[in-house]
């Protein structure tokens, strides 16, 4: 009855692109060139976006939005892992990898607009939209990979190569009582999932410190029984690494991982969150300096991947991608046919039951007494285009 | 006196009642050095200290299901759930346990606790931030449920309400935080949960409502007077569980009709309740059928058409005018 140690898988820290843009020639993971640029391109648009909705947000032309700049390698590192068949379960700050799993930019502008149109998957993307409620997300990311596997099984368990799920979720989330019972979901019913966690050191004000006891949250991995790594969340090289070897484990049956990644929210929590009142300008300015874009084009120039002029190029062509998109949505905020209230009855159920008919017919009569008719046929509107090139 | 608005005024009754009685903890997610994303928790962290305001991990549960720990042990936690559309995550903890130690220890363990949490829609705010789901709770045996229309009864309610001796679930109508201020008594008030307030004599139609749709209520009401000649009395309910049906039923008995407003959805909504109280008790006064404006049977739906879904003034004086010409 002896008094013993148990022996504890060891938590290993990754990092490859370091923020002076120094690369360690060993870890670099092979992605060929056109991969290379295609990442550097949607984190760009994802930057570009969020600063364009941010104006926008100040002058009145957009809501309340959680900003996503500094989070672009996290999203992006990892997406880039999976395809159209596999899984993408988002949480809020991912809009590197909406746009890259063909999220028009314009439903993104449509629901930070306050438009149900924007959460809406575009035909064939296999995601599920933005997910506000905090954590609540990571229970149907365990659930699809639940079904992969019973899907799996039920066709004899044959296929090499299985289909995934990519989910996302902040330092904050992982005190949610949802996030523990979706890790140990995956982990018994050994569902092919990858586990994102997006540690920014912020919930809103509340620090890191505040949140939890433990050192890191990828240690949490080995309570649930599965692989934990924690990478530099702003060095995208050694997201994709993490990221693409938590994906070959799953596609063999081997179950989920746990990935946390470091990184710091530069931004404001939301539009509507005032930073100065919980934390150091120093500190943020800092943790600027980190940026994951910097290193990144300073690591294709020097690879001779994208030179400086192309990177401008590169620029100018997101740019004329934004203007595009912004004004289409804009078009779309104006149009009868999502602005009409009556629609709010129509997708509830699959049928619209007698009691909700009536309530409609209701609201229409309530309009039509203030002189606006909303019953005569609207156009449907345009469909955009997806953001993926 | 001290002119105030109601985010003020709520913030005021925590600190009275933080100063008043050290068993008084406030809790939540950024209620701390954050003081509250709606600043309601302002100057108590700097003034009480971590140890009786505390910035809580991310987990509704978890603040709920230690506060009646903590409530059970004896102190007096007052919660704040960031906004109502996350409170679902701690239903559970309200629904078994809270609102059932007193029953279940017949009497001998107890859960003196207050949930806070802005409710309702019409700031534009994003999905889940806008719902109006209070009546869940009084739907629960064993919670009472107050929700203020104003500064002056959002202070005093609160005290109440942290002096009652069960758990109380206090929706604030975000919409009129920083809406109009009014005047505050220096002295601290308290209301009696359970009590509505006629906040309008009148002889012609009841107005019921309460919280946030009080707004709506009140301009219709002055229409009706300029436009119609009609003298409307108004019922401002205050405490949705328990529900004052004395005074609800004797104003009905004397005006003969009656509307009631409120921004939850129709089915199962407290307006449904209020009715079935009139049927019960008052039906023979009744000149017309009781009419209800609501929110439809919906999710409130995102910010550019959530004024569609919203009781305003001219769905609540339809309604009036239908029943007054029945
Ligand atoms: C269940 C729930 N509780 C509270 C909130 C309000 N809220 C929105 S974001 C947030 C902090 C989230 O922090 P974290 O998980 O670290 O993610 P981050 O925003 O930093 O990316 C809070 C408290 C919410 N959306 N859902």
């Amino acid at each position: 009855m002896p008094r013993k140690p148990i022996e504890l898988p060891k938590i290993e820290y990754l990092s490859i692109l370091n923020e002076h843009g120094e690369l360690d020639k060993e870890l670099e993971p092979k992605i060929d060139n056109k991969s290379l640029i295609e990442m550097y391109r949607y984190m760009l648009l994802a930057r570009r976006t969020d600063e364009r909705m941010l104006l926008m947000q100040r002058q009145g032309r957009c809501g309340t939005f959680p900003q996503s700049s500094g989070h672009e390698a996290i999203s992006m590192g990892s997406i880039f892992n999976i395809n159209k068949n596999d899984w993408h379960v988002p949480a809020y700050r991912e809009l590197a990898g909406l746009l890259w799993r063909g999220w028009p930019l314009e439903h993104i502008l449509l629901y930070w607009n306050g438009f149900e149109e924007g959460a809406s998957p575009p035909e064939g993307v296999n995601d599920l939209p933005v997910c506000v409620p905090i954590a609540s997300q990571l229970l149907h990311a365990a659930g699809i990979g639940m079904a992969m596997n019973i899907e799996d099984r039920s066709e004899g368990g044959k296929k090499k190569e299985k289909k995934v799920v990519m989910t996302y979720f902040g330092d904050g989330a992982s005190s949610e009582g949802d996030c523990h019972e979706a890790l140990n979901f995956a982990a018994v019913f050994n569902a092919p999932v990858v586990f994102m966690c997006l540690n920014n050191q912020y919930a809103i004000s509340v620090p890191l410190s505040k949140q939890m006891k433990n050192e890191t949250i990828a240690q949490r991995a080995v309570a649930y029984g599965m692989p934990g790594i924690k990478v530099d969340g702003n060095d995208v090289l050694a997201v994709y690494q993490a990221a693409k070897e938590a994906v070959e484990r799953a596609r063999k049956g081997e179950g989920p991982t746990l990935i946390e990644c470091l990184t710091y929210r530069v931004t404001p929590h939301t539009t509507a969150d005032d930073p100065k009142r919980y934390r150091s300008e120093d500190e943020t300015k800092e943790w600027m300096l980190r940026d994951s874009l910097p290193r990144f084009a300073k690591y294709l120039e020097t690879k001779g991947v994208l030179s400086e002029k192309e990177r401008n190029a590169l620029e100018e062509e997101v740019d004329t991608q934004i203007k595009a998109a912004v004004q289409n949505a804009e078009e779309m905020f104006k149009s009868e046919a999502l602005l009409n209230p009556l629609n709010m009855f129509d997708h509830l159920y699959e049928d619209v039951p007698p009691y909700l008919q009536e309530q409609k017919d209701e609201l229409r009569d309530h309009f039509k007494t203030k002189g606006k008719d909303w019953s005569n046929p609207q156009k449907k509107a345009q469909t955009p285009a997806s953001s993926r090139q | 006196m001290a002119e105030m608005n109601m985010a003020k005024a709520i913030n005021l009754a925590l600190l009275e009642a933080m100063t008043k009685d050290p068993k008084v903890i406030v809790m939540g997610e950024d209620v701390g050095p954050d003081e509250g994303v709606f600043r309601i928790t302002e100057g108590l962290y700097a003034k009480f200290g971590g140890d009786r305001v505390i910035d809580t991990p991310l987990a509704e549960s978890g603040i709920i299901g230690t506060a009646i720990g903590m409530a059970i042990y004896g102190m007096k936690p007052v919660c704040e759930i960031q906004f109502s559309g996350f409170d679902y995550y701690n239903y559970h903890q309200l629904e078994s346990h809270a609102a059932r130690f007193r029953n279940r220890t017949r009497g001998r363990l107890t859960v003196p606790m207050v949930m806070r949490a802005p409710y309702g829609g019409g700031i534009r705010a994003l999905e889940h931030h806008s719902e109006s789901r209070e009546a869940i709770y009084a739907h629960t045996p064993g919670l009472k449920v107050v929700i203020p229309s104003g500064p002056r009864n959002a202070r005093a309610l609160l005290h109440s309400a942290i002096q009652d001796p069960d758990p109380v679930i206090y929706y604030e109508p975000k919409a009129c935080y920083r809406l109009f201020r009014e005047d505050v008594p220096e002295t601290m008030e308290t209301l009696p949960i359970g009590k509505a307030q006629v906040v309008k004599q009148g002889t012609d139609i009841t107005l019921i409502s309460y919280g946030a749709s009080m707004r709506a209520t009140l301009e219709a009401a002055e229409s009706l007077e300029e436009e119609d000649g009609v003298k409307p009395e108004i019922i401002d309910l205050l405490s949705i569980c328990p529900l004052d049906t004395d005074t609800i039923i004797e104003s009905v008995r004397k005006t003969g009709r009656a509307v009631v407003i409120h921004e939850g959805p129709r089915t199962c909504g407290l307006a449904a309740e209020v009715i079935a109280r009139i049927n019960e008790k008052v039906l023979e006064y009744l000149e017309a059928p009781v009419l209800r404006v609501t929110g439809y049977d919906v999710p409130i739906p995102y910010f550019s058409k959530e004024q569609a879904y919203l009781p305003d003034s001219d769905k609540v004086l339809n309604a009036a005018r239908k029943t007054l010409s029945f």
